[in-house]
């Protein structure tokens, strides 16, 4: 990297993959065992949709970089300390209830999100942007239908979202936390503020949570460092562990 | 699992890139019409392969019963006039 820019723009590229590679990786984990079949499918298909994403933003964030790392490179032969992923995506699936409910704050977060970017004034931002935008709205379809039926399905199902939903809550802010990397790319209109989508945000997740007679938590606070990589969580190492362990132990494997 | 507790079962059909008429493809559980769309478009289509669903309960088809085949399907066998075979198709007619 050579210019400042260049350094702002490897972060906001790094942000981008990671989230998805983060919550690809989670997702894959369900692989399966997923609770039903066609569900096993759909989150498997969700997941590949995430690592084909994670691909385009890592190569593009390897060449900005300009050491000659390529997607897999910074994949897998990261530290945790370098991942730029917000903190919600890396916790642990728990169980399909905070699997949905994550899916879904995240997908509605990164519709709104992925539309402001096909207008980036970096035309690859934008062609990555225009690729997910499509995959990011059927997953949002698919999340909220999956938050409206369990929200309003048994006392058992409503119970499991609810705590997903109130464990979940203090993370969700996190994707909205405007630092100087985002205010750098926004003023060269490669992205807008994160905080901008906030308000489609609000009313997708008001919305849904209604339609699924959940309450939405009153606090505001939201825990942060993932997207800095000032502090991750704990469970971000363990499962950079599974999922780097190949590659660590047979660096450049393929099949 | 008691029975009453499932997703009903849904037979799928697809219509495939190159057009013709939708085919059907399999079956899968879902709880209702649109869900079995979207679990048809998951299961089914994820190598491209369609571009329109049907989906329909699978208690709502009749079939015709295997025990009376002789009767519904015997007769047409003797009638071989009934086939267009005894003229030529000329190749620009293409697929029939």
């Amino acid at each position: 990297m050579t210019t400042t820019d260049d350094y702002a723009l490897f972060e906001f590229l790094l942000r981008q993959g990671d989230n998805a590679l983060v919550l690809g990786h989670r997702t894959s984990e369900w692989c399966g065992v997923g609770p039903v079949l066609e569900e096993d499918i759909a989150l498997a298909n969700t997941a590949l949709d995430l690592i084909g994403q994670t691909q385009l933003w890592l190569a593009f964030a390897g060449e900005v970089e300009g050491k000659g790392r390529d997607a897999n490179d910074l994949a897998y032969f990261r530290d945790p300390y370098d991942f730029r992923n917000v903190l919600m995506l890396e916790l642990p699936n728990e169980d399909f209830a905070r699997t949905m409910m994550r899916q879904f704050l995240f997908d509605a977060f990164q519709v709104p999100w992925l539309d402001a970017l096909t207008t980036s004034s970096e035309q690859r931002v934008a062609d990555i942007a225009a690729k997910s935008l499509k995959e990011a709205k059927y997953h949002l379809e698919r999340s909220a239908e999956t938050v409206v039926a369990l929200g309003d399905g048994t006392e058992e199902s409503n119970a499991r979202m609810r705590n997903a939903l109130e464990f979940l809550w203090p993370y969700a802010g996190e994707i909205f936390s405007d630092d100087e990397i985002d205010e750098s790319i926004n003023r060269k209109r490669i992205a807008p503020l994160p905080s901008s989508v906030r308000d489609v945000w609000n009313r997708v997740v008001d919305q849904t949570l209604s339609d699924a007679m959940l309450s939405r938590p009153e606090s505001d606070f939201s825990h942060k460092g993932g997207r800095t990589g000032f502090r991750h969580t704990e469970h971000l190492g363990h499962m950079l562990a599974t999922m780097q362990v190949l590659q660590r132990s047979h660096p450049g494997a393929t099949w | 699992m008691k029975s009453s507790r499932e997703w009903p079962l849904w037979e799928i059909f697809i219509r495939g890139q190159h057009g013709m008429s939708h085919r059907h493809v399999g079956s899968l559980h879902a709880p209702d019409a649109e869900r079995a769309i979207k679990n048809a478009r998951d299961v089914y289509t994820r190598r491209n392969e369609g571009v329109s669903i049907w989906v329909v309960e699978a208690q709502n088809i009749s079939a015709s019963s295997p025990s009376d085949k002789g009767p519904l399907y015997d007769p047409a066998r003797d009638k071989v006039y009934r086939h267009p075979t005894f003229y030529d198709i000329p190749d620009e007619v293409g697929k029939m």
